[in-house]
């Protein structure tokens, strides 16, 4: 069975639009949102969308709101999301954090402009994939992914909300206006419930249950509001009762549970996709829209014989770090084009250790790199 | 068996969580009375405790949700509305509750308590109103009167207060009472109607914070404070909000200021999720 108000079929469409679907199709019965450009579009499809498919669509007052009542509605037990752009990604951040911290799973997609501060509203950028990782304060690991095109932000909307509901955290869909702008062919295939992935509930009765219990996979069972739980949650560091308890005992216990959840069980999570690799000395590792120039760039390297090789991270956080320490002991070194003035290209140097060049191509946002700006320093490597 | 403030232990312990006292509030505080009204009132209303639900923010009277024997919450500093306002629109059956202080609802939080009573979203939101933050130690709060004394007003505060029943009135609740907690019998019996209430509700709690706000303000102890809420608190059911502002060592008006029938945000969604359908239906 798949969702009923689920569109099914193939549409061109645009990849803010796309991801809309995706959430439906997800199964996302809640999103609370605030207009921003570039990511506008995505409100407007879902207040159109949800009400049809008996969700609530509302307007918060502003960034801070919205991302407070996703929190809100998702300890209701219904799917929840947001979407944004930078301005508004900085004001979410403190509740992303206490996201983390209460273990609510939801989306925030983040249809990146350049920044900073207002910077260019309608033109991309990609400057917000260390906020994504460190925006909110305190220690805490997230899950961020990185679609290139409207049918992989459709594709990773899905998986975005199968992560969060998997370890109950936010997972940050980081996009970019182009791709949310661009329209192409989205295939929005048949998505069977069953397919898809929810919280664990608790399977003891209220008076045994923990909140913040783990299981195995250290990701402990969610009872939501009404259900007789008489649960409590805080954002203050509390035990597995989910009581307050102000000592560096508790904080060590929770803050490595939280970071370990993901650390230890990352190679569930982490994706990429590698093209040319195999013999590539020179890897060009990106992600989203810039993985997507980046592939004619390879190309053209290797029809001047270049060996070139995309590694296209799909997963940005957690970093796929295990598998660029290997790549860096066969290249020579590593491309990294961003639409920032550096940001990932640290992740990779930090991986690849000495053992290979790190070599950033920055675009300080507006437009994407050209294909020869990042074939030129191919080149330069190369020789 | 009742203590010596009068609370019925009996009605409200079930609903306490006994293993988290002592509470953190100091001597004379009146967060503990308030929050003694609101459990008598859960009581009171004969509301399904498991359809409840308890959201906080930060400060003094944050720390109730952490006490209550119901699924409570406590969340980010200001954003206890939007966070109840995600719990309700989720589940529409939960009866939830805002309980908060006057720095949390009205000073970081106020931009969504004003769109929360504009939106009739159907929620009670408590506020504690002490004139300060007590849990930083004192500091002006957003509701402190002119020349109240606090800990960086220390040539007396330089600013004008907001009149909470005016705002919330002016922002469209449906519900607006406000009580000392020298009331606790009319609190608790505000705090019931509110919670059955349709709509948005909103109860302002005068309390004594001895320790901060009191001692620089000629209210050293909760039972002084006790004696200015008895010499100079106003019944007046049904007064115009405008007229219940209040001053440094001024009358404080109490009572029921508005209760009035206005169109829910639940309502209004019905309307919008019947449209929605409709349409879809005349597609096809």
């Amino acid at each position: 069975m798949s969702d009923s108000q689920a569109l099914v079929g193939e549409f061109f469409i645009s990849g803010d639009v796309a991801c809309a679907e995706a959430a439906i199709s997800a199964g996302c019965r809640f999103f609370a949102g605030y207009p921003i450009t570039p990511a506008t579009e995505i409100a407007e499809r879902m207040s159109a969308r949800l009400p049809q498919a008996g969700g609530v669509y509302i307007q918060m007052e502003d960034e801070i709101a919205s991302i407070a009542a996703v929190l809100g509605a998702s300890w209701t037990g219904v799917k929840a999301m947001t979407a944004t752009s930078g301005p508004g990604f900085s004001l979410m951040m403190e509740n992303i954090g206490l996201g983390a911290m209460l273990e609510t799973p939801c989306v925030v997609v983040n249809i990146q402009r350049a920044g900073p501060s207002t910077g260019l509203p309608t033109l991309v950028g990609q400057g917000d994939m260390m906020q994504a990782r460190w925006g909110s304060h305190g220690s805490y690991e997230i899950i961020a992914l990185s679609p290139g095109s409207p049918q992989e932000i459709f594709d990773l909307t899905i998986e975005a909300f199968n992560l969060s509901e998997k370890y109950r955290v936010p997972v940050l869909v980081m996009s970019d206006e182009v791709v949310g702008h661009m329209s192409e062919k989205v295939t929005i295939p048949y998505v069977a419930l069953e397919s898809l992935v929810y919280r664990r509930r608790p399977e003891v009765p209220p008076e045994e249950y923990l909140p913040y219990l783990p299981g195995e996979d250290l990701v402990p069972p969610m009872a939501v509001a009404g259900e007789g739980y008489h649960f409590h949650v805080t954002g203050l560091t509390h035990d597995e009762r989910g009581y307050p308890v102000m000592n560096a005992g508790a904080q060590d216990k929770l803050v490595r549970r939280l970071v370990d959840k993901i650390r230890l069980n990352k190679n569930g999570i982490i994706r990429y996709e590698e093209t040319q690799v195999e013999d590539a000395s020179i890897i060009v590792c990106a992600y989203g829209i810039s993985a997507r120039i980046a592939q004619f760039a390879v190309k053209m390297a290797r029809d001047e014989g270049i060996p070139a090789g995309l590694l296209r991270l799909i997963t940005v956080w957690p970093f796929a770090e295990e598998r660029i320490r290997e790549l860096s002991a066969q290249a020579e070194a590593f491309i990294v084009p961003e639409i920032n003035y550096g940001q990932i290209v640290f992740e990779v140097e930090r991986c690849a250790g000495g053992r290979a060049r790190t070599v950033l191509v920055p675009h300080m946002g507006g437009s994407v790199h050209s294909p020869e700006t990042i074939l030129r320093a191919i080149r330069e490597v190369a020789q | 068996m009742t203590g010596n403030t009068g609370v019925d232990r009996l009605s409200i312990e079930k609903y306490l969580r006994e293993d988290r006292l002592p509470h953190i509030w100091c001597a004379g505080c009146g967060i503990g009375s308030a929050m003694s009204c609101f459990l008598r009132a859960v009581d009171r209303t004969g509301l399904d405790p498991d359809r409840m639900a308890v959201v906080s923010g930060i400060g003094c009277t944050g720390r109730v949700a952490g006490y209550v024997k119901l699924d409570s919450f406590h969340t980010t500093h200001g954003r206890a509305i939007p966070f109840a306002t995600g719990l309700k629109l989720g589940n529409p059956e939960l009866n939830v509750v805002v309980f908060s202080g006057d720095g949390d609802l009205v000073a970081i939080g106020g931009n969504h308590l004003i769109h929360a009573a504009r939106r009739n979203i159907d929620m009670t939101v408590i506020c504690v109103n002490n004139f300060n933050y007590g849990m930083t130690g004192g500091q002006v709060g957003p509701t402190a009167p002119f020349e109240a004394r606090t800990t960086t007003t220390p040539y007396g505060n330089f600013e004008s207060p907001f009149n909470l029943p005016y705002l919330v009135a002016a922002s469209g609740a449906a519900y607006i009472a406000r009580w000392t907690t020298l009331h606790i019998r009319q609190l608790e019996k505000a705090i019931s109607e509110a919670m059955s209430k349709p709509g948005f509700s909103f109860i302002e709690v005068i309390s004594p914070c001895p320790v901060t706000y009191g001692r620089l303000n000629k209210e050293p102890t909760g039972l002084d404070s006790m004696h200015y809420y008895q010499e100079k608190s106003v019944l007046r059911n049904g007064a115009d909000p405008r007229d219940t502002g209040i001053e440094l060592n001024g009358p404080i008006v109490v009572g029921k200021f508005v209760d009035r029938e206005l169109p829910t945000l639940r309502e209004r969604l019905h309307q919008v999720e019947k449209k929605a359908k409709e349409r879809t239906k005349a597609k096809k």
